[in-house]
């Protein structure tokens, strides 16, 4: 997988998102108890707003000296026997994770949830070099084992029901157990910790580094992320380059909003804090230690309108806010990360060109804006993304040859007068009951799901002129 | 291949600046919300604190004097059936009187102390034991939570690999938040010129909500956890 993770043009991958009832009615759910659980947490607080503030100022200086805090990072976690790498695109990390591998003959790599080793590709990457690897937290996992891809940053099976999970369980685990999400977990824990054990390289993703002491933490409430650190005896963390911290005392403000604002807890039930290599004397831990820093993409928002952009630290309560990903699903954004952040994010990392419909999956209602935990402006971002695709000429058809046509129709006194008379005649066979149900051209999207007023038989300036001379 | 110099050259090129190589002095954050929270409260209304949280974090916790810590663990450990019970080779073991039981325990149990001696061993033994015992490092009342910092006497399989984690909680290690214990981590970083390998923040056991986002208790760590808060002072 890349970033992009469809072929399918985007009208296309929305029908398919619109017409998928299960997946639309999880969304709504979920959007509604993540949505719930984070305003108690933020609300118990009493002074939301103040931490958002000081998460936003944590984030502006952090990336404002972003070189700084990357070399110190660097120097201590080299001095804690770690190996430093960076990468300044995908093809860079992942020879380098496969060049690793290979040194280690590993068969069998374990892997904590993490976005940005799915940006890059990473699992087919070491497939390559015979290197298998296994998801290990559980939506991951799910969706592995049949090939599916993730819908949403935090929950990424959302859009499937515990009678498919069961399903494919039976398919390719050869699972004869009940379909309720306990038996299916406890399923999952014992075929995963086999995988655990037998594991060569623990791989794990990074949510803050923190610079002042060569620190990976690492949020998680299933544990995976624990089990790859602490079997394997070699571990590889991959961050993307902007995901890291001063010192410990803005990691525990930027987790402390993370939780709340993801999952509405005020922890999740593990946050592990690894440094470097195990110290002497101690029998768990990786005995060799790789951090990878990935830019692939990402310094090229440095110092432009879209810096705050890189403020993110992927809570997801953009997403769980979003009427438009609550209507289309994650998979219609096409992109590993959808919602509003998605739509900001992706088309900055990999170009207009195979994301320009995306800054209009919205509806500029700023929901996105008021739920970041670090005050990234998305709607505001979303605009700046479509005045550059208009500047650049690659606005979507109907919008182009729409604003062209309306400038030279409203500006015709005599034209808009006629066709606006002309409407209701016009509309004639599309008509009934004073609604447009199944409609023409540019109407025939809208009238698809819903209808449409039929123009009314009095123009507003007919009425206008009328109402003035009744006077 | 970016070399190390190249990529932080290019970053602060496209800041629009040149390298930053002198130390960088960290702002005073204009808003600091977070040394507020549970402010001002005695060490019992921090206990209370971490109950209340911990009712609803699906972890148990007893409130006992020294005296009763062994016939709470006794308590646990048969509710548990447990048979086989892995526990750091703490520095506080004396002190608490875990010394002894852990001995007493060998008659009744497979009992192994995570030593650096054992090797593998460690962790071959707490993949299968029932139980594993830590005391914790530092105590969070706002979240429920034990920080451990792990150490060749108390390896990360403990709190880890078993069904069922308890944790013995000096009364004297519960501070407010996690603000608290970013603190005593920077201190080490300070005093000792490092932070231990392992820092472990545990919040009762192992969840998931993966499945049509129903809450799952024990998917990789342990499926349940105890707290054992101990008056020290």
């Amino acid at each position: 997988m890349s970033i992009r993770i469809s072929n399918d043009p985007y009208d296309k991958r929305i029908d398919k998102g619109v017409a998928n009832d299960f997946m639309r009615e999880s969304i709504a759910s979920a959007q509604g108890r993540f949505r719930s659980g984070k305003l108690a947490a933020s609300e118990e607080l009493g002074d939301w707003e103040d931490w958002r503030s000081l998460g936003e100022e944590i984030r502006t200086h952090t990336l404002n000296h972003l070189d700084y805090y990357l070399n110190q990072l660097t120097e201590q976690v080299e001095a804690r026997g770690g190996n430093v790498f960076f990468a300044k695109d995908a093809a860079e990390a992942n020879e380098y994770i496969k060049k690793v591998a290979q040194s280690k003959n590993a068969k069998k790599v374990v892997k904590s949830k993490s976005m940005v080793t799915e940006e890059i590709g990473l699992n087919k990457a070491l497939a390559e070099v015979g290197a298998d690897v296994v998801e290990t937290d559980l939506g991951e996992w799910i969706l592995q084992l049949d090939g599916d891809l993730p819908s949403h940053i935090v929950t990424p099976a959302l859009h499937l029901n515990k009678e498919q999970i069961k399903d494919t369980f039976v398919k390719y685990r050869g699972y004869d157990s009940t379909s309720t999400p306990e038996d299916l977990a406890l399923f999952a824990r014992k075929q995963l910790r086999e995988e655990f054990l037998a594991a060569d390289i623990g791989i794990t993703g990074c949510n803050f580094a923190i610079a002042e002491s060569g620190t990976v933490t690492l949020v998680t409430n299933e544990g995976n992320a624990r089990l790859s650190t602490t079997l394997p005896k070699t571990q590889i963390s991959v961050m993307g380059m902007e995901r890291i911290v001063p010192t410990w005392e803005e990691m525990e403000v930027l987790v402390s909003l993370l939780t709340r604002s993801a999952v509405g807890q005020k922890l999740t039930s593990y946050i592990t804090a690894i440094t470097g290599v195990r110290q002497e004397g101690e029998t768990d831990g990786p005995e060799e230690y790789h951090l990878v820093i990935v830019d692939n993409g990402r310094s090229k928002i440095l110092g432009t309108e879209f810096q705050s952009a890189l403020h993110c630290i992927r809570c997801a309560a953009c997403i769980n806010a979003c009427p438009v990903y609550r209507q289309i699903g994650g998979h219609a954004y096409g992109s590993i990360y959808p919602g509003p952040i998605g739509a900001v994010l992706t088309p900055l990392l990999d170009g207009y060109e195979n994301h320009k419909e995306l800054p209009y999956a919205s509806t500029l209602c700023a929901a996105c804006t008021d739920a970041c935990p670090v005050k990234i402006p998305l709607h505001e971002h979303l605009v700046r993304h479509r005045e550059n695709i208009v500047e650049l000429g690659m606005a979507p058809k109907m919008e182009k040859v729409a604003m062209k046509g309306f400038v030279q129709w409203a500006s015709h006194p005599a034209a808009y007068k006629l066709s606006s008379k002309l409407a209701r005649t016009a509309m004639k066979p599309w008509t009934k009951d004073e609604k447009i149900t199944d409609g023409p051209s540019i109407l025939k999207e809208w009238t698809k799901e819903r209808d449409f007023p039929a123009p009314p038989k009095e123009t507003f300036r007919h009425w206008f002129k009328n109402r003035k001379e009744e006077k | 291949m970016a070399t190390k110099e190249e990529f932080l050259n290019n970053i602060a090129n496209e800041l629009g600046r040149p390298r930053i190589t002198a130390p960088v002095e960290k702002p005073v954050w204009r808003h600091q919300p977070q040394h507020a929270v549970l402010q001002g409260l005695s060490q019992d209304q921090l206990v209370e604190a971490l109950q209340a949280q911990c009712a609803v974090g699906h972890t148990s916790v007893d409130v006992v004097p020294l005296a009763q810590l062994e016939a709470t663990l006794d308590r646990i450990l048969d509710g548990l059936q447990a048979d086989s019970v892995i526990a750091a080779d703490d520095r506080r073991n004396d002190e608490f009187g875990m010394t002894t039981y852990y001995e007493q325990l060998k008659n009744k149990m497979d009992m192994h102390i995570w030593k650096e001696e054992a090797g593998e061993e460690n962790l071959r033994f707490a993949e299968r034991a029932r139980v594993g015992i830590t005391f914790s490092d530092v105590t969070l009342a706002e979240s429920g939570t034990v920080v451990l910092f792990m150490n060749e006497q108390m390896g990360r399989g403990i709190s880890l690999l078993p069904h069922a984690h308890i944790a013995i909680v000096p009364k004297s290690t519960i501070v407010p938040r996690m603000t608290q214990a970013a603190q005593t981590v920077r201190g080490k970083l300070k005093g000792e010129g490092k932070v231990p390998s392992c820092v472990s923040f545990i919040s009762g056991p192992s969840k998931s909500a993966d499945i049509e986002m129903n809450l799952v208790v024990g998917v990789h760590g342990p499926v349940e956890v105890f707290y054992i808060v101990v008056d020290d002072q």
